[in-house]
């Protein structure tokens, strides 16, 4: 009984957590705006939404790796991937989460057009270093 | 190994060391259990006593070291309030509980007292460390705390308890499902690259407000 109550504890605040860091990743990159470059290349207009995140993923795979933005866009993926879940399961129940779901959606393709606006400028410089060898 | 040698040496290069004494005493106790239990391990076997010995005592150490890093963002957090002295007097009271309520617990069994012990220890403090996590972050949240390398922090802290003690009731609620060996190593990097990566991408300064991060809108 006691276990079963631990778990289930555990289980709430797990959640919690792991949606309250999610958005303390994301909420950080909110404050710089999406580059010209990456709205060229992904088609973003003024605010990214949801649906541009897998887009954006695409093209930041094809950019130069950058070690410190890999475990932030793993984590955000995971994020992404959860929100999925929620919209799929509770939007028929719940208009309100699936409201919630594609603020939160549009927040990591931001996240994610931010890291790709990063990766761009890096490859920009690198190959401007190439040139003046 | 490598994401706890990364925060240590981003701690004492950028002169973070002190500051966040306890979190990098935490991460250097890590690495060196793991070093000792690799060390018995290679010596001994993995069936055998020592190696069980080993495990659950550096386990149970891991865990007091966490409980008191967990103590040291409460006290910065009520730091302002000039509450740290209580805030220590409540956490010594609560460890002390803690070894009691296990010791008991131990008592009734008629297991090997020692590893017992530290494991139910063990057990216990994830789950009290969690509790403590969860007033912190609700007190983070009520004092509108805006540091964000000290909320990520926590949040990390909350993440790694919720965590490790929803394995441990898995554990005792189906003890065929070894969750706990899986994911041990897994949670055991997350504490340390979290961190790493908190304190390389904010600095000092940078201010969050927390009432967004709430998973609810109030």
């Amino acid at each position: 009984m006691m276990a079963a109550f631990i778990l289930a504890f555990s289980l709430l605040t797990l959640l919690m957590f792991f949606v309250s860091y999610c958005r303390s990743l994301t909420a950080s990159s909110l404050h710089t705006s999406i580059s010209e470059d990456v709205r060229d290349v992904t088609g973003i207009q003024v605010r990214a939404a949801g649906r541009d995140y897998a887009r954006v993923i695409q093209i930041l795979q094809l950019c130069p790796d950058r070690p410190e933005d890999r475990s932030g866009l793993q984590i955000v993926a995971a994020y992404y991937s959860f929100l999925n879940l929620l919209e799929q399961g509770f939007a028929k129940i719940s208009p309100a989460v699936r409201t919630w779901a594609e603020e939160e959606r549009a927040g990591c393709a931001h996240f994610a057009a931010v890291a790709l606006g990063r990766r761009i400028a890096l490859n920009r410089e690198m190959l401007a270093q190439q040139v003046e060898l | 190994m490598s994401a706890g040698v990364c925060f240590v040496a981003l701690s004492v290069l950028r002169a973070w060391f002190l500051k966040y004494f306890f979190l990098n005493l935490y991460v250097i106790l890590s690495m060196s259990a793991d070093l000792l239990r690799l060390y018995v391990l290679k010596y001994y076997g993995l069936e055998s006593p020592q190696y069980e010995y080993a495990y659950y005592y550096t386990d149970c150490l891991l865990t007091v070291a966490l409980f008191v890093a967990v103590i040291s963002l409460a006290s910065r957090v009520f730091g302002e309030l000039n509450l740290t002295r209580y805030v220590r007097f409540v956490a010594v009271l609560l460890l002390l509980g803690t070894v009691g309520f296990s010791y008991a617990v131990v008592a009734q069994s008629t297991e090997r007292l020692a590893t017992r012990f530290a494991l139910e220890l063990s057990q216990n403090l994830y789950f009290v460390g969690l509790v403590l996590t969860y007033l912190l972050w609700g007190a983070v949240l009520k004092l509108k705390e805006t540091r964000t390398r000290l909320v990520q922090m926590v949040l990390s802290l909350g993440l790694y308890f919720s965590a490790y003690a929803g394995c441990y009731a898995l554990v005792n609620l189906a003890p065929k499902y070894e969750v706990v060996q899986y994911l041990a190593p897994i949670l055991g990097c997350f504490l340390p690259i979290s961190w790493s990566l908190t304190i390389m991408r904010h600095s000092e300064d940078s201010r969050l407000i927390p009432a967004r991060l709430v998973a609810v809108p109030r």
